[in-house]
């Protein structure tokens, strides 16, 4: 009996103790992630490549853990500049919270566009993704990892969105993407669904006052991996032209490169065709990465 | 809480000097084989296709790896990194890691067409009770990138080669 009590005791002592219980929160920020599967921020905020989503999820959490991701992003163009922020928290390598708030320079644009010299249109998304089935690098090979998307955005300047024939100056686009690391070509390849009623991605408004309304767009990244840190590849976005302004498709060639395993910057070559019909859009693009 | 556990460790009786806990406990040493250093495991059907994958066709890749020499070195490097990896250093405590890195070496060795029969168990059995997480497997898999880089594989063909191993995550990934 005695003999009992004093095991009861121990092992009493040994839950109690402080080391068993750090051994069961260490997954929160603890990481996981190969290098650069966490992706990038797309300039919506959510995990992908510059200008397209992909069905990853951000920060380096696996399975029991979580992730932060924050970013900031540039796009120098001959007649805008662009530039936006955002945070996003990935949950168990399942869920994805993300917001980023674009600010878009119209420079001499805005004196044309009667808004004045240097006004910025600004835009808040909130966003929300979850992984529905596979993985991007494990498990069938032809099984990509599958995700569904809603970001909501709220452009603040409604009064620039409707003079320029914008039904609405908020909107929700709804996301379905697939995503794989194909190994044996260390390719990555990514495709995106997206309906969509956004105008230049919601920065001019969504819909239109003649009735233009929601439709499916395409979003599509082919990435080569030169080594686990580096990463080139090309991406194109459709877009509507529910404003008969003219609005491109957009395209850009990138390289990404995870500086450490917790900071990933990218750069690329952007072409945003016409915006607001000033035409050939195309410039630098900047972004940094910070991820736990 | 402590004057509680004093108080039950000097109720104890102290245990009669000779007695064999082992035997108490029904513990049976197990010793290392003196040829292979190994430590006998439960009989099971020894098969290639426990390497979880079909192998190359050819070895070309294998060329790349440098031989079964290459292959060794790599297969024994990648345990050895893991053992000294902090992240998962304890799964390969009380771990047989020489069998670990030969059957390691053998399933490479068969996978990259190199001359070679795996005589290891399919991989399910292998990580039975491992506890194995996702983050596990990817310490795992930067220690093997780690080893293929320092012999100078490259980067496609290691990744050639994880492609082969990568959708076996599913019975080494058990929590």
């Amino acid at each position: 009996m005695a003999r009992l009590l004093s095991f009861a005791a121990f092992i009493l002592s040994i839950a109690a103790s402080p080391s068993y219980a750090a051994a069961n929160e260490g997954d929160l920020l603890n990481g996981g992630k190969l290098v650069l599967t966490n992706a990038v921020s797309s300039i919506e905020g959510a995990s992908g490549g510059g200008i397209a989503t992909w069905a990853t999820i951000s920060g380096l959490e696996t399975d029991g853990g979580i992730g932060v991701t924050g970013h900031v992003t540039m796009i120098e163009l001959p007649d805008y500049g662009w530039q936006s922020q955002g945070v996003a928290i990935g949950i168990a390598n399942r869920v994805e919270l993300s917001y980023a708030r674009q600010n878009f320079d119209t420079r001499d644009v805005g004196t044309t566009m009667g808004v004045g010299q240097g006004f910025t249109l600004n835009q808040d998304v909130f966003a929300a993704k979850l992984r529905l089935a596979g993985d991007l690098v494990y498990g069938e090979p032809l099984l990509p990892q599958i995700s569904v998307g809603v970001q909501h955005k709220r452009n603040l300047d409604g009064a620039v969105t409707t003079a320029v024939g914008a039904n609405s100056a908020n909107g929700t686009d709804f996301i379905l993407s697939a995503s794989k690391l194909i190994l044996s070509q260390s390719l990555l390849v990514s495709a995106t669904a997206r309906y969509t009623e956004a105008n230049q991605t919601g920065l001019l408004g969504f819909g239109s006052a003649a009735g233009k309304g929601y439709d499916f767009q395409f979003e599509g990244s082919l990435a080569y991996q030169l080594s686990r840190r580096a990463v080139i590849g090309a991406e194109m976005r459709t877009k509507p032209d529910n404003l008969g302004l003219g609005e491109d498709d957009w395209m850009d060639l990138f390289a990404a490169y995870a500086v450490t395993d917790n900071v990933t910057v990218t750069a690329a070559y952007a072409d945003l065709g016409s915006i607001a019909t000033f035409e050939n859009q195309r410039g630098a693009f900047l972004s940094a990465q910070i991820a736990f | 809480m402590f004057s509680i556990m004093l108080a039950l460790v000097m109720l104890q009786e102290s245990p009669a000097e000779n007695i064999d806990w082992d035997k108490e406990f029904d513990v049976e040493e197990t010793v290392r084989d003196p040829v292979t250093g190994e430590f006998p495991i439960e009989p099971f059907s020894q098969d290639n296709a426990n390497a979880g994958a079909e192998p190359f066709d050819n070895a070309k890749i294998a060329r790349y790896f440098g031989g079964q020499e290459g292959i060794r070195k790599i297969a024994e490097r990648t345990v050895e990194l893991s053992e000294q990896d902090p992240r998962i250093s304890a799964i390969f405590v009380a771990r047989d890691t020489v069998r670990l890195k030969r059957t390691l070496f053998e399933q490479f060795c068969y996978l990259l067409n190199a001359g070679c029969d795996y005589s290891g168990r399919d991989m399910m059995a292998a990580h039975a009770g491992l506890g194995v997480k996702m983050a596990d497997l990817n310490a795992l898999v930067e220690n093997l990138q780690q080893a293929m880089g320092e012999q100078d594989v490259p980067f496609a063909v290691q990744n050639r080669f994880l492609a082969k191993l990568a959708p076996m995550s599913k019975d080494v990934v058990t929590r």
